[in-house]
């Protein structure tokens, strides 16, 4: 406390608070509400008197324990910082046409972490399985009806409404777009399995 | 014996003319009283970074002379909903003065103002000779305002840049009137519309627009330099259009609004082959052979192109259709492009030339590593979320991205990068790889959140920033951070200039070391941060050499308003507070915004209810 004050030279400076000859008064008496460490802080109207307490020590670990995630994120006025007219324009962008653009997730075997693409992005089989080759980097190879992607190293399949896994492609595209909840690539041996079903 | 050597005036006045930078005038005039003197009679553009810093007639009575005049009103944190609305920035006391003291004006430029149709009305009658709009993030007009401009100024090059409120129907209503009196501009036309906020058009309204505006353009009409559209909402014609380019052959900037189907943009691009600056319309269609290589073509037409923007809803397979001037490009803005990594990658690395790139952060970084491989000349990079409010990350876009473009782009001056984790080691790498860095922003999406691997702070790691580019004239901070950070800016950010603070520190001390240790900061805003009274009744003076400071949902008590309003004359402090008079609160309840900023004009008279402005006068009761 004492380093801090002196830094400060608060006496030195005929700038105090509060009249000449009283203490600077320390307590806050209005609406409090003191969460520093809350991430998910609402509209700025709160008004949050916080005490004008200094800590030396700075970095209040204790406060980093992770909340518990809530249900619903609530937005702070103005953050993230983005203008107006571009926010406008994702939401734009995503209750174009049917409505919001579809991301679904996509696991792949022995991949550390799962992606997640928009489907609105991709107007057919061909694009959305190049997009799936890159991001994975894999290869699927040559989709027949009969065969499905037989003798690729790998292929697509989603989990589609009822929850069945199906190989990606045997249904119309819109169709697929509408009923797919989630992509899984598997190895091209297990897919052998989908293909006499 | 003094010595003294003195040109006659005319002399001087002539070398004066050659000095444009208004520093460099600023530092002319402190010369000497004579050539103070000259100066301010031959000063011709004057820049108001706070138009309610000084007065409209302190600037008549200075510079008699002035042809152009740009001023600025409402703080920088407007553009993010923190101001409320009526706060100010009135243009109309200076208009009505400069309409008197000013015949010759030629050129208004504002920012974030507020200015009525009245007051372009009055632009309209009083300026003989004007010649240059510009209205960015302006409101308050409506059609009538611009139909008078466009009705009575005849000398014209107009750049609106309009970037608030104007719907459709008034757009079009403008359009016709200013092409109707096409004729009478008799230089150069620039429209300019950019970033309206309301996307959001009532649709009935617009059925009827076909956008026949275009076609109002005078067959004799041939000056326009430059049409930027790209904000409109609805269709405009595209036969009219293509007409319009075709006998314009000044014509360098075209960009245009998402209704432009791709399949015409071919016949738009062969009538303006000089084009340098292009915005595309929307970039799909219905893949076909001969639709692509016409596009190509046409692309490659065009041999003094260097600016793309545009590129909504990309169909990929197009994109190669560009690929012919890619190396010829210098900026490519692809921020509203949604655009799978490996596709701009293929796109980037043909444009070896590119100084400046916009984009989301679907590039990844993958691509952002694949940018750092192929452009070697990179001056700046912005990369915006694709997803801001999701909860989770929907691209793999981390800090790796921006340290490999740190690593492989020697001229990387400006950045604005938003992401989802950062790390301290990260951003020491980055500081040490490129110390020319003068433009830092970074946000962290979510406030707060620590370094990702050791879950400390992320102080050490601007600290880096700021030790080594030494040069740092802006910063944006975000992130979990201490009071320690500050401490780094104040000792290193020598040559800080703007500072945007959110969601960080934990004391006074925090902004103490930022108001004692800047020593160029010119503006300074915070939000959400625990600073109080102590740091800014500390460092009252040092409020006086900078243009502003913002602070919001912060610490700062009534009382210490009060007191730093008493204290400091030439400070406006304004207390902003939607609850109601501050008055009714005790006076150690903070108050919720805060605007404080120099001023020589005295208090202003136009606030609205919810603002109030600190005495100066010291017999000033304290209820």
């Amino acid at each position: 406390m004492g380093s801090y004050e002196s830094e400060l030279n608060l006496k030195a400076t005929e700038l105090r608070l509060g009249l000449p000859g009283s203490d600077e008064p320390e307590k806050r008496s209005c609406s409090v509400r003191s969460n520093k460490r809350s991430s998910r802080e609402s509209s700025v109207e709160e008004s949050r008197c916080k005490s004008n307490v200094n800590s030396d020590d700075s970095t209040t670990t204790s406060d980093h324990d992770q909340e518990s995630v809530q249900p619903a994120k609530v937005q702070v006025v103005g953050w993230p910082p983005i203008r107006s007219y571009r926010k406008n324009s994702l939401q734009q962008k995503k209750v174009e046409g049917d409505g919001s653009g579809i991301y679904v997730k996509v696991s792949m075997a022995g991949a550390p972490y799962l992606r997640k693409i928009d489907l609105k992005v991709y107007k057919s089989y061909p694009e959305l399985l190049m997009a799936l080759q890159t991001l994975f980097k894999c290869t699927f190879g040559e989709y027949s009806e009969r065969e499905g992607y037989n003798g690729s190293e790998y292929a697509p399949t989603y989990e589609d409404k009822d929850g069945d896994w199906m190989l990606v492609g045997d249904v119309p595209w819109n169709m697929f777009v509408s009923s797919c909840k989630r992509l899984r690539i598997i190895k091209g041996s297990e897919a052998k399995g989908l293909g006499c079903l | 014996m003094a010595y003294t050597f003195s040109f006659p005036e005319e002399v001087l006045e002539h070398v004066f003319s050659f000095i444009e930078s208004e520093k460099d005038r600023n530092a002319i005039s402190l010369v000497c009283k004579s050539w103070y003197e000259i100066e301010r009679w031959c000063r011709r553009r004057v820049f108001v970074g706070n138009c309610y810093a000084v007065s409209p007639m302190m600037v008549i009575k200075r510079f008699p002379e002035v042809r152009s005049i740009a001023l600025k009103g409402k703080p920088h944190f407007a553009d993010f909903n923190l101001v409320p609305e009526g706060w100010g920035g009135y243009v109309c006391p200076w208009i009505a003065a400069m309409a008197c003291a000013f015949p010759w004006l030629e050129e208004i430029r504002l920012k974030r103002m507020v200015i009525t149709d009245e007051s372009l009305e009055l632009i309209a009658k009083s300026f003989k000779n004007f010649k240059v709009l510009v209205l960015t993030s302006c409101e308050g007009f409506t059609t009538d305002g611009l139909a008078a401009i466009a009705a009575n100024c005849r000398f014209a090059s107009f750049i609106f840049l309009i970037s608030q409120v104007l719907n459709l129907l008034d757009f079009n209503f403008v359009f016709e009137l200013v092409l109707n009196k096409g004729h009478k501009f008799e230089s150069k036309l620039c429209l300019c519309l950019v970033n309206l906020r309301e996307l959001d058009l009532q649709e009935s309204e617009v059925e009827d627009l076909s956008g026949h505006w275009l076609s109002h353009f005078p067959d004799s009409y041939t000056s326009l330099v430059s049409l930027n559209i790209s904000c409109l909402g609805n269709e405009v014609s595209l036969s009219s259009l293509e007409r319009l380019l075709g006998r314009c052959p000044n014509l360098q900037t075209l960009r245009l609004n998402r209704a432009v189907p791709l399949d015409r943009l071919p016949n738009l691009l062969r009538r303006c082959p000089q084009l340098v600056e292009l915005g595309t319309g929307v970039y799909s269609t219905e893949m076909r052979p001969e639709v692509f290589s016409n596009l190509e073509a046409a692309f490659s037409g065009c041999k003094q192109l260097k600016s793309l923007s545009g590129f909504w809803d990309v169909l990929p397979s197009y994109l190669p259709a560009v690929y012919p001037i890619c190396s010829r490009l210098t900026s490519l803005n692809l921020s509203y492009a949604i655009v799978q990594s490996s596709d701009l990658i293929k796109l980037i690395s043909q444009c070896p030339s590119l100084l400046r790139l916009w984009v989301l952060d679907y590039i990844e970084d993958a691509g952002l590593y694949a940018l750092a491989a192929s452009c070697k000349d990179l001056r700046e990079l912005r990369v915006f979320p694709s997803d801001p409010f999701g909860l989770e990350p929907n691209v793999a876009l981390t800090e790796q991205g921006l340290v490999s473009v740190s690593e492989g782009c020697p001229k990387l001056q400006s950045v604005l990068y938003f992401c989802r984790q950062m790390s301290n080691a990260a951003l020491n790498t980055i500081a040490r790889n490129r110390p020319n860095l003068t433009r830092f922003r970074l946000c962290i999406i979510e406030p707060r959140t620590p370094d990702y691997i050791t879950l400390e702070p992320l102080d050490s790691g601007f600290g880096a920033i700021v030790e080594h580019c030494k040069d740092l004239q802006r910063l944006s901070l975000s992130g979990l951070l201490t009071d320690r950070v500050f401490e780094y800016i104040g000792t290193y950010g020598k040559k800080l200039e703007m500072l945007s603070v959110a969601f960080a520190g934990d004391s006074d001390l925090g902004l103490h070391h930022v108001l004692s240790g800047c020593d160029n900061l010119r503006k300074l805003e915070i939000r959400d941060c625990p600073f109080g009274d102590k740091a800014l009744l500390a460092n009252a003076a040092k409020l006086e050499t900078m243009r502003s400071l913002w602070m919001s949902s912060c610490s700062v008590s009534y009382g210490a308003c009060k007191l730093l309003g008493q204290k400091m004359p030439r400070l406006n402090v304004e207390v902003i507070d939607e609850r109601g008079p501050p008055d009714s609160r005790p006076e150690s309840c903070p108050v919720e915004k805060l605007y404080i900023y120099r001023t020589i004009a005295g208090p202003r008279l136009d606030m609205p209810g919810f603002v109030w402005t600190m005495e100066d006068d010291s017999s000033l009761g304290l209820e």
